[in-house]
């Protein structure tokens, strides 16, 4: 077989393969690309919420994208403690300098990055969430510090719109 | 197919039957030779044809009534509980049918186990068996979504959080199922397409088993191969026929058991609140059926080797035939794997319970043991096993126990043949 000339029919049918497989896949990813969130899913990206009635220690949950979004106030208590965290102690190191641009404020998905229960506010053994699912731990910064979730709680893109309004996304 | 030909007594039926022959196929399925000794954990085949179809049936006149949209979902099967005719009755059929279906489906396998009916020249049915039971599995779990409860909804987010722990693409493929950010009405709408689907696909599979199994025929408590037709065998019908209606007569008790008298008892009050992305339930449990594989995830710390280590426990059933390297099929002349195999069930069981249990403490530990244990009973004790243990002498034929045959093979098969 292997010291066979190729011949024109072999050309023929390596041609047809090969048209054949690239009209299977353009038939294909139309009906694979469908369940892809659709152009109104995507259209509600963005969400304003009016946080001036939050006190220090308070959280709100909203929902963006489907989605719970955590806003907690923190107190100076807390903001210290997430600061004075060393890096090495942490699964997923981030400073939370870089997780709470303005320290008071603390915006994230209130989603454990294991399987996606919404975790539980001022519980755990680093006084910040619990996720009961699967028990995972998250310090006062949303970051993971025991259990089985791989990530810290995903920090949204977010911005104030003035001192009173976050608008998320 | 029987070894004898067929031909129709009527001059209509031989017509039909030379253009379609569904007459003789019908001769080879009355006729079909059957091992004399089954006993009654051979009956859970017919039960399971029976559970296929109620889920079929009570799930098809459901899905008139039921409204696949995260806004009405819920309202629609409390609707169906309520104002429907004997839309409670319906429901409550398919919902306990569905553990029923899975009670039945996990004898059936652990007789397989016992048995050992996955052996050659078996193991093609054993194969299609397994791809049977993940599909219930995908069916139940997409199933248990469709009231849009709590339970569904967060169900149904953990399950499909299980995907994202596969590197890179991940995340992509968990927002693929669910068509957005989060579990919403394109992900409740997807898993009715598939929960409708996916009963036909297993029913299309139950053919192929059932083709399978009648090329060498059932496996016997004895597990030697027998002759067929001999007189090892009776007909299927009338003899396995009756016998499998007067198990499938006592299923129907405990099932109606459940559906009369504790409807509830094996779902979760949770389920009865509405969805509500924002707020998780307290304790999530899966359905009882699939406890032992999550014990076996929330054992493992690491989120990627947990998914795997679940998706193993199942797939591992795959590849048994060949872990067991005995060449002898049923653990009645096992005398060591008689004692691992009640140790498997047991370990199972446990594992059942603990998944149950918040992952804590001694639970997790237990857990943790249970799951060591479960993969080193398929990875390690049995292909060791076959080779070490010291088996009973099988004997000739089915009925030689019985009767008492002679020691000396020679004079045995000689009486066997005599007897043909």
């Amino acid at each position: 077989m292997s010291d066979k000339k190729p011949e024109r029919r072999d050309f023929l049918f390596t041609a047809s393969y090969a048209v054949g497989a690239v009209g299977v896949a353009a038939v294909v990813w139309p009906l694979v690309d469908q369940m892809n969130p659709d152009a109104s899913v995507k259209a509600l990206a963005s969400t304003e919420v009016d946080v001036s009635s939050l006190k220090p220690g308070n959280t709100i949950t909203v929902l963006w994208r489907g989605k719970p979004v955590f806003i907690r106030r923190r107190t100076q208590e807390e903001i210290a403690e997430a600061r004075s965290v060393k890096m090495e102690d942490l699964i997923h190191p981030e400073k939370d300098e870089d997780r709470a641009k303005n320290p008071e404020w603390l915006v994230m998905l209130g989603v454990c990055t294991h399987l996606g229960c919404v975790p539980l506010n001022d519980k755990g053994d680093y006084d910040g969430w619990f996720c009961p699912c699967h028990g995972s731990h998250y310090d006062t910064s949303g970051r993971i510090r025991k259990g089985p979730a791989p990530w810290n709680m995903e920090v949204p893109k977010y911005e104030f719109v003035n001192a009173n309004t976050i608008k998320i996304g | 197919m029987s070894d004898h030909e067929y031909t129709p007594k009527s001059k209509a039926g031989k017509w039909f039957n030379d253009r379609l022959p569904l007459l003789t196929l019908a001769n080879h399925l009355t006729d079909y030779p059957t091992p004399k000794n089954l006993n009654y954990w051979w009956t859970f085949g017919g039960i399971l044809t029976f559970c296929l179809i109620t889920q079929i049936v009570t799930g098809l006149t459901l899905a008139m009534h039921y409204i696949a949209h995260a806004d009405m979902a819920f309202e629609s099967v409390e609707h169906i509980m309520r104002d429907v005719n004997y839309g409670w009755l319906i429901r409550y059929i398919h919902a306990n049918g569905a553990s029923m279906f899975f009670l039945a489906v996990y004898i059936h396998i652990f007789r397989s186990l016992f048995y050992g009916s996955y052996k050659s020249p078996r193991e093609v049915i054993w194969i299609i068996g397994i791809i049977i039971y993940l599909l219930m599995m995908a069916a139940a779990f997409m199933g248990y979504v469709l009231p849009w409860g709590q339970m569904s909804f967060w169900g149904a987010t953990v399950i499909t959080n299980l995907f994202s722990a596969i590197p890179l693409v991940g995340e992509g493929i968990v927002t693929w199922l669910w068509g957005g950010y989060s579990v919403d009405n394109p992900t409740l709408t997807r898993f009715f397409t598939l929960h409708y689907l996916i009963p036909f696909l297993i029913l299309g599979l139950v053919v192929l088993h059932i083709w399978a199994l009648h090329v060498p025929g059932n496996n016997n408590p004895v597990g030697i191969d027998i002759k067929k037709p001999s007189k090892d065998t009776v007909p299927f019908h009338p003899y396995i026929v009756i016998k499998d209606g007067f198990a499938l007569l006592m299923f129907m008790i405990v099932f109606a058991f459940f559906v009369f008298y504790a409807p509830n008892i094996l779902g979760h009050a949770d389920n009865y609140i509405e969805a509500n992305p924002l707020v998780t339930p307290a304790h999530i449990v899966p359905e009882w059926y699939l406890l032992p594989f999550y014990a076996i995830l929330r054992s493992v710390p690491d989120k990627l080797l947990g998914v795997v280590a679940m998706l193993s426990a199942i797939l591992i059933l795959a590849v048994l035939p060949w872990l067991d390297t005995s060449k002898i099929r049923s653990a009645v002349f096992r005398p060591l794997y008689k004692q691992f195999y009640w140790i498997l069930v047991a370990d199972v069981l446990i594992l059942g319970y603990m998944g149950a249990m918040p992952a804590e403490g001694l639970y997790l530990l237990i857990a943790r043991v249970a799951t060591a244990y479960y993969f080193l009973h398929f990875l390690v004790i049995l292909p060791v096993l076959g080779l070490k243990e010291r088996t009973i002498p099988l004997p000739l034929s089915i009925t030689e126990p019985v009767l008492g045959g002679s020691p000396n093979m020679a004079m045995a098969k000689k009486k066997e043949s005599k007897l043909e």
